[in-house]
């Protein structure tokens, strides 16, 4: 039963209170785009065993969509943040660095 | 190797069976091999089975980084079924079955594959309707299905209370032919196949790197070295998108756990199987007595094998509802599994943009019951460096085409 | 003979007798007893019989870790199977049988098993029962569930009911020993709310019953002064009888607290599941006495040391007259010194460890009781009862040296720390050589959501195995000061024995039992290894040990010592199995709560619910909501009352409760943008009054939902949509202008449950309403997908003239609160004009009549607006919708798909419903070809025969052409491709 702290509302939510919402910070690609990059924005996925950038909805709580940087093997969350971002704040990269070293970094 | 029957065992009895060797040998790697298959579960054992019984090739490593058949083969539900509703799914299920049935046999070891019947409730119309179609859609692709009445149901379950108050059943998808196999044996049994035709099975072996050399694999790195190989397979289930990443591409795959429980054992009490996918709970009963439970999956990546709370609970409240006997039964234990799921929920058997490296993975929740018809068509795949007719509808890129492979379309939720 | 003492028993109250059955045998007992110390004090050695060979067993243990005393409790809808006697409460009036034997418990046909015990080692069945193949199915595997299985089936409906709750604290201490009481108190004084967890009526645990004082005080008396603080203090709530089952991810502890189980039918919930949400868990759970692994140990009569110790002390029961101890630790002699305090022989003390140097050793020596340093046992005598030991030499092969003669054996292996909550969510553990025991690594505590150390083990959980050290850990813990401090004596070292006497042959490691239940024995270890099966997690699976309902707590590491020495290999290279939850066997009513029967989930009802129940209705469950499906009058069938309420609504007034539709508020600057993103059509466009039907895609280009927009003003658009996709569409909205388009100046909110809705169809439509009055709802004013708002018949209402049917008709919503008033007025005004309220069957007749598609029916999420011919809901002139590049692949966009047409019957009956249309030949896997298939299909009363839609490949190309569609028993039922539109082609009645 995981908790994330809503970035929205600050309520510590378990995660019956939330929606899990798959990959953040994809790159969305419409009419026209080539194969490879619509493949890339449907699903091409990282699912990295590791730190993982994710979207959630507080869905039984404010509604809002917020962002979460966690680690999928051992469910660690270093921290959440609000869903208008294109990529993860910098103290949050750096957070993740100072836990986890040999991690490759945001890309 | 040993065969083994009733006389050997009483046979061995009279030397208190000090007398058995090895099911499975132990070697260290050699330096090369024509293949090397990743993943010592059920899905690449068997691979390698077929790649040497079908094909002659037997020059084939099995690499393993935990112990054979200890990811999702030895932590499923042990359900086996083909009823699915579309064409390239029927086949490579049914496939499986079939081959499951004789499987005991052909391995020199009992899998205990029992045909029991297996029951998918539907509880809504929406349900009846799926059902009634995939019925209509089985008997076109020579699987043996059919809708039965709420009567008939309790007739197969007697302890099944089908008037619920809120989702009464209102009949059931049942294929008589579907039914359990021993989980643990699947593995062992390959396993012991794969060895005695001189293929080497190598555990504790962790994979940590993909050689390649103009865009063609030459090899792995290992925990225990180099080894060189023609032809790669990557069958590792819920780890695939870590070594696909090894090999420079990603995959349309995500993993999530799923649950499972086990009861109490009790005295027998029901000879089928039964999943109700509106109410998201499959249950049946082991040769041990145990009710041996399964529950939906988690929607977040994870990697932790551990069972969750809510899913079970959601399971419990589902399964105590349609049968009101097993409320004062036990949970024994709970656990779970990471599935890997794609993005039309069926899986992948196929080239991969790296050269001569082959991919079978995304079988999500429905990997134990598709074992041999997996390993069957993979080895094809891999063999011939082109799908044959079980695999060619399965390949990675066809979510780029938009040829989904949509089973959620009958099915419900869970397989 | 095992008994009842004349004195003593700190649990029981001799003031309170009460009478237990066993097997229909009464047995007197005292309130605080369990089951086992009950049957016990009468004798009842034999409880049970194993699983597999169908042996006699007796109790061994007094605790959780019980493998054979199990039995069923009850009777009838609280008849429960696999009942621990060792941890269930005694009351009076509890009727208990033993299980797995038949015709019974001495007699036991089952019990042929064992005489053939030689041909069923360790995963026998893997090798055997192939032949013939049927005969798995029909003969092996039925009888091989039969012989197994343990408890018997419960037939009846649970009678008692499980409530759930929440709690929280800052600490949760899991264990009210000496450890858990020392940790909490020092958590408690350090200001911190607790919660302490005890699975014992009783707190204390070990200490009381050694007999230690602590502080000067008696240990008896320290704990209840302990338990008295606890309780006086406002930030600490003490939960006995409250087992924590499992800790999760992040935390979640489970707790399952036995509320009536001593009490039943008193009227309380059986049990009460506790989630706990504390800043850090404390576990104090103790340690487990192992078992040692000698000929015969299975014996009803060889009982763990400790457990001898604690049904003397606790319960006043003596196992037996003469108890031989058998040992390879100091803490075995203290079940000596109670043995003798209360007056029973102990014939002789048999030490594995070569040096025998403790106190407690000499102080049972100094009471005249031999000690036999170095020895073993070569065999326990016995059949149903232990009768006798046979001595040997530990170093040799078992080469009797002496024989004693006894009732009891009380053996000790050593003991070790209960890990499991600390294991569940990822803990890990060490060996530790000096004690042979695994105990957590401090270093590598499972981790909370913040990655750091969740739980901390104190006292013997944490392995620390003397009074003093238990202490000082706990204390540790929060405490400043010095700890509280005992007079237990120093132990000397313990050692390892893992199989006894060390030489021992095949023949006696076939008679040394390390899972009693399962009956696996030393040998199917050793053969597991033998045969390759070398992960601790194949020998596990191969030979079954540590599977059985104690979950290897007592035989989990003697199994992996003698794996590991098989394998010659150390203990740490072969490791543990996974602890998973729950600790003990937990209720699956308990889990399940209270959500059983009409509340097993959650009800949605409309405004107008409780009118339908009371009008014939037959229900429909869609999603949460129930829908009527059709008014049933007395004694009509579901097919008349369906074909009724069509014939009725396309001849003159039909009502139906629409309210379940979603009504989504879209509001905003650039709510028109956004909207021309969602749907496939354009919306920004429509003008204000107006409606308009849309088509939404998911990114796929799949459809996903439909329904009709309506302008409301300048920048609001109401969205209607299917009732299962209410929440989902909303969810949907949201996401793409939270986390794509987050600058579009857009609110959404979900309405649905706001207003109630209702259509009012059929050609009295229009006479009805103006009946009710206040709107002008005329064919001029009100035309077809206009909108208006005002009052009818004094409701405030939002008339939407739509049509779902065909029909002339107005679908009016008002607010929730006034639904079920409004429905009851149109329903008593229209009685003139013939009105007859209908459910959803009847609103799909007359939608396919129409040749209308509906969500779920014509699609099912592998079909685009393109296969239903519906492009011209398609915008050509927009750059993107959601969907649109999904559609562009190469497989939507073929020219092949299967699209959607009418299906007529040659012979006009009904088509099955999900049939496929078959095509010549076979594909390359053997299976029939097809070209189509039937997506609706129903009778239509108002044609009098069978009408249906279908994707058919180049369906509408294909006009006039007769399918074959295979059915049920061979039937082919044939039919022709039509227009998909059966009925008022013109739209003349829609028109009126």
């Amino acid at each position: 039963m995981l908790i994330l702290e809503c970035p929205c509302c600050g309520v510590k939510a378990e995660e019956t209170e939330l929606a899990p919402g798959g990959e953040a910070h994809l790159k969305r690609f419409g009419p026209g785009s080539s194969d490879a990059d619509f493949d890339s924005y449907m699903f091409a996925r990282a699912n990295p065993k590791g730190v993982h950038f994710e979207r959630w909805r507080h869905a039984n709580g404010c509604g809002k969509w917020f962002l979460a940087a966690r680690c999928t093997a051992t469910l660690e969350v270093f921290g959440t943040y609000p869903a208008q971002t294109t990529e993860p704040p910098a103290e949050l990269q750096a957070y993740i660095k100072s836990r986890r070293p040999e991690w490759e970094g945001y890309k | 190797m040993k065969r083994y029957s009733m006389f050997a065992v009483a046979r061995e009895g009279l030397n208190y069976h000090l007398g058995w060797g090895r099911a499975w040998r132990n070697p260290a790697p050699k330096k090369k091999y024509d293949v090397i298959i990743v993943g010592a579960g059920g899905h690449g054992l068997a691979t390698a089975y077929y790649l040497g019984k079908n094909y002659g090739i037997r020059n084939v490593a099995i690499i393993e980084k935990g112990w054979l058949g200890g990811g999702n083969t030895g932590r499923n539900t042990t359900i086996i079924r083909s009823n699915y509703l579309q064409d390239p799914s029927a086949a490579i299920y049914e496939k499986a079955r079939s081959l499951y049935e004789t499987l005991s046999q052909d391995l020199n070891y009992n899998v205990m594959f029992s045909p029991r019947g297996l029951l998918m409730l539907a509880q809504t119309h929406h349900e009846v309707r799926g059902y009634r179609r995939t019925v209509y859609a089985n008997n076109l692709q020579g699987v043996t299905t059919e809708w039965i009445g709420p009567e008939r149901v309790k007739q197969i379950v007697p302890i099944m209370n089908i008037h619920g108050p809120r989702y009464p059943v209102l009949g059931a998808l049942y294929q008589a032919r579907g039914g359990t196999a021993r989980h643990d044996a699947v593995a062992w049994g390959y396993a012991r196949a794969c060895s005695d035709m001189g293929m080497d099975i190598i555990q504790q072996c962790e994979v940590t790197g993909i050689r390649q050399v103009n865009g063609k694999v030459t090899g792995v790195d290992t925990t225990k070295g180099s080894i060189d190989c023609d032809k790669l397979g990557l069958v590792v289930a819920g780890h695939t998108s870590v070594l696909a990443d090894m090999g420079g591409f990603r995959l349309p795959i995500e993993s999530l756990a799923l649950q499972a429980l086990v009861s109490e054992p009790i005295k027998p009490c029901m000879d089928v199987v039964v999943m109700a996918n509106t109410v998201h709970g499959y249950m049946s009963q082991s040769d041990k007595g145990e009710m041996v439970i399964g529950g939906g999956t988690d929607g977040f990546n994870n990697y932790t094998q551990r069972g969750s709370w809510h899913h079970v609970e959601e399971t419990v409240r589902a399964l105590v509802e349609t049968f009101p006997m097993i409320s004062r039964l036990k949970m024994l234990r709970q656990w779970g599994g990471i599935v890997d799921m794609t993005g039309d929920r069926s899986p992948i058997l196929s080239k991969t943009p790296l050269g001569n490296c082959f991919v079978n993975c995304g079988w999500g929740t429905g990997g134990f019951k598709s074992i041999p018809g997996s390993g069957w068509a993979m080895a094809e795949l891999m063999a011939r460096g082109e799908p044959g007719p079980l695999t060619e509808e399965f390949s990675m890129y066809r979510f780029r085409e938009g040829k989904f492979i949509d089973e959620s379309v009958a099915a419900g939720v869970a397989h | 003979m095992s008994t009842r003492l004349a004195r003593g028993g700190r649990l029981i109250d001799r003031t309170k007798p009460i009478t237990v059955t066993f097997n229909g045998r009464r047995m007197a007992g005292y309130l605080g007893d369990t089951l086992a110390s009950a049957v016990l004090a009468n004798d009842q050695m034999m409880v049970g019989r194993s699983f597999k060979y169908h042996r006699p067993r007796g109790v061994v243990a007094s605790g959780a870790e019980e493998p054979n005393a199990l039995v069923g409790l009850g009777t009838g809808g609280r008849f429960e199977p696999n009942q621990r006697m060792t941890t269930t409460e005694a009351f009076d009036g509890a009727e208990t049988a033993s299980q797995n034997h038949w015709p019974s418990l001495e007699f036991d046909i089952g019990a042929i098993n064992n005489k053939f015990g030689r041909l069923l080692p360790g995963g026998f069945y893997y090798k055997t029962f192939m032949w013939p193949r049927s005969f798995w199915k029909h003969v092996y595997e039925p009888i091989i569930r039969q012989s197994a299985g343990l408890g018997k089936v419960p037939t009846d409906r649970d009678a008692d009911r499980y409530e759930q709750a929440y709690a929280f604290a800052d600490v949760a201490v899991v264990g009210a020993g000496i450890a858990g009481l020392t940790a909490a108190l020092g958590a408690a004084k350090a200001g911190k709310r607790v919660i302490v967890l005890e699975m014992t009526p009783a707190c204390g645990g070990r200490a009381v019953v050694d007999g230690i004082t602590i502080d000067g005080q008696g240990a008896d008396a320290w704990v209840a002064a302990a338990v008295e603080a606890l309780r006086g203090m406002d930030n600490v709530t003490l939960m006995t009888r409250t087992m924590a089952t499992g800790l999760y991810d992040h935390g979640y502890l489970m707790a399952a607290e036995r509320i009536a189980d001593h009490t039943p039918g008193d009227g309380r919930p059986k049990q009460r599941l506790w989630r706990i949400r504390a800043g850090e868990v404390i576990t104090a759970t103790g340690a487990i006495e192992r078992t040692l692994s000698f000929a015969g140990n299975d014996i009803p009569g060889v009982m763990l040391a400790a457990a001898v110790r604690d049904y003397v002390v606790n319960y006043g029961v003596s196992i037996g007259d003469r108890t031989v101890i058998v040992t390879n630790n100091d803490d075995a002699y203290r079940t000596a010194l109670a043995l003798l305090d209360a007056g029973l022989r102990v014939p002789a003390v048999i030490d594995a460890r070569a040096n025998v140097t403790g106190a407690l050793a000499q102080a049972v020596r100094d009471r005249g009781v031999r000690v036999l340093a170095g020895h073993g046992v070569a065999k326990v005598h016995g059949g149903k009862r232990v009768t006798g030991v046979a001595i040997c030499a530990q170093a040799g092969e078992g080469a009797m040296i002496e024989e004693i003669a006894c009732d009891c054996v009380a053996m000790s292996g050593g003991w070790s720390p209960v890990v499991h909550l600390w294991s569940h969510c990822g803990g890990k553990l060490n060996w530790d050589e000096t004690s042979a025991m695994f105990r957590p690594d401090p270093q590598r505590p499972p981790l909370g959501a913040d990655g750091r150390g969740m739980v901390r083990a104190v006292g013997s959980a944490n392995g620390m195995l003397t009074a003093d050290a238990v202490l000082a850990d706990a204390h540790a813990a929060f405490g400043s000061g010095a700890a509280p401090a005992t007079d237990a004596p120093a132990e000397a070292a313990m050692e390892p024995v893992w199989i006894m006497p060390q030489g021992a042959g095949p023949k006696l490691r076939m008679k040394m039992w390390l899972d009693p239940q399962n009956d696996v024995k030393v040998s199917d270890v050793q053969l597991a290894a033998r045969e390759g099966y070398e992960s601790v997690e194949h020998t596990k699976r191969y030979t079954t040990l540590g599977m059985a309902t104690d979950q290897g707590k007592m035989s989990n590491i003697n199994g992996l010592a003698v794996l590991s020495n098989a394998l010659h290999q150390p203990i740490p290279a072969t490791g543990t199995t996974t602890f998973r939850p729950p600790y003990t066997p937990l209720n699956f009513g308990a889990i399940a709560g209270e959500a059983r029967g009409e509340i097993f989930q959650p009800l949605r009802r409309t405004p107008i619910h409780d009118w339908h129940e009371t009008h014939g209705v037959e229900w429909e469950p869609v999603g949460l909501w129930r829908r009527p499906f059709c008014y049933r009058r007395p004694g009509e069938s579901t097919e008349a009352a369906v074909n009724r309420e069509v014939r009725n609504t396309r001849q003159n007034l039909g009502l139906l409760d629409a309210s379940t539709l979603g009504k989504i508020l879209v509001k905003g600057p650039d709510a028109g943008k956004f909207l021309d993103m969602l749907y496939t059509g354009v919306m920004s466009t429509l003008a204000v009054g107006k409606c308009r039907y849309g088509l939404m895609c998911n990114e796929q280009g799949f459809l996903s939902d439909d329904g009709v927009v309506v302008r409301l003003s300048e920048d609001s658009w109401l969205c209607h949509t299917t009732s299962g996709g209410a929440d989902r569409i909303h969810g949907w909205m949201e996401d793409w202008l939270q986390c794509e388009w987050w600058d579009w100046k857009v609110h959404t909110a979900n309405l649905t449950e706001q207003f109630a809705q209702i259509a009012v169809v059929g050609p009295n439509a229009r006479k009805l309403l103006e009946k009710l009055g206040g709107m002008d709802v005329s064919k001029e004013t009100l035309p077809f997908m206009a909108f208006a708002e005002g009052t009818l018949g004094g409701f405030d209402a939002r008339v939407f003239r739509i049509s779902f049917s065909g029909e002339l008709s107005y679908e009016i919503a008002v607010p929730a609160s006034q639904g079920r008033a409004f429905w009851e007025k149109l329903h008593d005004a229209g009685q003139e004009f013939g009105l007859m309220p209908y459910g959803t069957e009847c609103l799909h007749i007359l939608r396919a009549e129409k040749g209308f598609i509906m969500i779920g029916d014509e699609t099912d999420g592998t079909v685009i607006p393109q296969d239903l011919n519906m492009a011209w809901a398609i915008s050509k002139k927009k750059a993107d919708y959601l969907g649109k590049r999904g559609q562009e692949r190469s497989y939507l966009a073929s020219a092949d798909r299967w699209k959607l047409v009418g299906l007529e019957t040659l012979d006009g009956s009904v088509l099955p419903d999900g049939v496929y249309a078959v095509a010549p030949g076979v594909n390359a896997n053997g299976q029939r070809n097809v070209q189509g298939r039937v997506t609706s299909t129903y009778f239509s009363p108002t044609l009098g025969r069978g009408i249906a839609m279908g994707l058919v490949k180049h369906g509408p190309d294909r006009m006039g052409e007769v399918l074959d569609f295979p059915g049920d028993n061979g039937k082919i039922h044939q039919a022709r491709i039509v227009d998909q539109v059966f009925f008022d082609k013109e739209g003349a009645k829609n028109d009126a």
